[in-house]
């Protein structure tokens, strides 16, 4: 009786079955540790085409998280709060990329806006704009397939929201543009952070739409996925050091994240 | 009891996953790798084998010759290895991984690929180097990418591509779907292309002949089985199935 009463005992199953998972997850890293060539690591960093690739990825992968803000809080608003007919239509279209192979995505991508593509060929017809084997292609590329990640997290805050306060804010003569800059969206903080990092993660580890739909030339959309997946046709050692880098910004950026951005993609909701 | 429960919880998903890997059938399977240019052609020569070793399961697994040479490098259950040039094949034949000596069972030519009634005009290698025009090729580590720089490199044409594709059937893609306007593939690709795509001769002076080496790997569980799949693509009746899709005979 008092065992139920005091601290609660975790399940042993529980614990097992959580300490296999992490096992999962750490061993393929071990792999790359091990076998991984450290001694040719400073070459590999300072190496001008990974440079190339490096700075190529953190720059298209900010800006596809940018876009994705941008075009995505608005989604993640509308999807939360406005109750209209076709919602759950328009919510599966928009997360449909992030369960799809990235290779469809690809080939969606180039199929509409290649150069062939039924929007695409208007864009080099009208405005001269080839999103093929270019960088803006890759951003788009990114920003496909990473959206969804952040309408999610966003959306799911927006919801669970204490809809009081907004509303005094409205009572006190607040325009609806200002309660959502003012209030609305520094109560999300948490889930925008957390969004934005998920979607940041995802287009910098964007492979498959990539190469399917932007191509892979170096300086210009060979990222570094890309570059990894290249050489390791030819050398495998130098992919293991590449991936170290990935995994490392990576690893980085999670640990840097302060556990309550990913753990409580929620807002708190004061009573 | 509750200790009996937690012991099923923790059993359950093991046992599900046992009888899911569990594989019911008694015959072999043959782990084909092969270049992405045999495609076709290995598809149907699966068939033929099949067709005379009813107790085999061909399962053929297609990439780009380096691709494949990483694959078997670490570890993969690989039975057969044919690669789309010499150089890939000699990487694992020098790291021991083959059984006896590699043999070239076909050739192949290079052709400028573009697309159907090549609305470009283009008629040699010369203008794969007009300003504008979108040319793909693949990584130089990857045969064809080797195969049409040596191929530009002896016409002295000077090209800028928009695209390192990572085996020849991403060149083909791109110019079938019109993202590029050419790349230099194999022969039997201009031809797997069907109508989707055209073909533009490469004067037999710059062009080159690929040989495709094929051999056992020292790993193979079932030699024998892999020996008679390597007997049967030199036989006439493979040669005949490469034939039919663009292959020479060496």
């Amino acid at each position: 009786m008092s065992r139920q009463r005091g601290r609660r005992k975790a399940p042993i199953a529980i614990v097992i079955w959580a300490a296999l998972a992490i096992t999962f997850f750490s061993l393929p890293f071990i792999g790359i540790l091990v076998r991984a060539p450290w001694s040719d690591l400073p070459d590999v960093v300072t190496d001008e085409a990974v440079r190339r690739a490096l700075w190529l990825s953190l720059r298209t992968s900010l800006i596809a998280s940018l876009f994705a803000g941008v075009l995505g809080v608005p989604l993640a608003w509308v999807l939360a709060r406005i109750d209209f007919p076709g919602r759950r239509v328009v919510r599966a279209v928009a997360t449909l990329s992030m369960v799809l192979p990235p290779v469809v995505g690809g080939v969606a991508l180039f199929t509409s806006f290649g150069r062939r593509g039924i929007f695409g060929q208007y864009l080099d017809d009208w405005f001269g704009i080839r999103l093929p084997f270019s960088t803006a292609g890759v951003i788009v590329a990114q920003t496909f397939v990473a959206m969804p990640f952040l309408v999610l997290a966003v959306e799911s805050a927006f919801r669970q929201l204490d809809l009081r306060y907004e509303e005094a804010a409205a009572t006190l003569g607040a325009r609806p543009f200002f309660v959502f800059r003012r209030v609305t969206l520094p109560s999300v903080r948490p889930a925008l952070v957390a969004g934005f990092v998920l979607a940041w993660a995802r287009a910098l580890g964007e492979f498959g739409a990539t190469i399917t739909f932007a191509g892979n030339l170096p300086g210009r959309t060979q990222t570094m996925p890309l570059a990894t997946y290249l050489a390791l046709e030819s050398q495998p050692e130098r992919a293991l050091l590449l991936s170290l880098v990935m995994i490392g910004i990576s690893f980085a950026v999670l640990l840097g994240l302060r556990e309550r951005w990913l753990t409580t993609a929620l807002p708190e909701v004061r009573a | 009891m509750s200790c009996r429960r937690q012991v099923s919880f923790l059993l359950v998903p093991l046992a599900v996953a046992l009888v899911a890997c569990g594989s019911g059938s008694d015959t072999t399977t043959l782990n084909v790798s092969a270049a992405a240019s045999l495609t076709n052609a290995f598809g149907e020569v699966e068939a033929a084998f099949e067709q005379a070793h009813p107790d085999v399961d061909v399962v053929l697994n297609f990439a780009s010759s380096s691709d494949l040479v990483t694959q078997i490098v670490e570890g993969a259950p690989v039975d057969v290895f044919a690669s789309a040039d010499t150089k890939n094949m000699e990487k694992i034949s020098a790291a021991g991984l083959v059984v006896g000596n590699p043999s070239v069972f076909a050739t192949n030519s290079l052709r400028i690929i573009v697309a159907p009634g090549n609305p470009l005009g283009i008629t040699g290698l010369g203008d794969l180097a007009r300003p504008g025009l979108v040319y793909v090729t693949c990584d130089p580590n990857v045969p064809i990418g080797r195969y049409a720089q040596e191929v530009l490199d002896a016409a002295g044409v000077v090209v800028s591509p928009a695209s390192f594709e990572e085996n020849v059937k991403g060149v083909v893609a791109k110019v079938m779907a019109g993202e590029a306007d050419a790349g230099i593939v194999y022969t039997t690709d201009v031809l797997a292309a069907g109508d989707g795509a055209d073909g533009v001769d490469i004067p037999e002076e710059f062009n080159v002949s690929a040989s495709y080496p094929i051999a056992v790997l020292e790993s193979s569980t079932h030699s024998e089985i892999a020996g008679s799949f390597v007997e049967f693509v030199s036989s006439d009746a493979g040669m005949a199935i490469l034939g039919r899709f663009g292959f020479g005979t060496p």
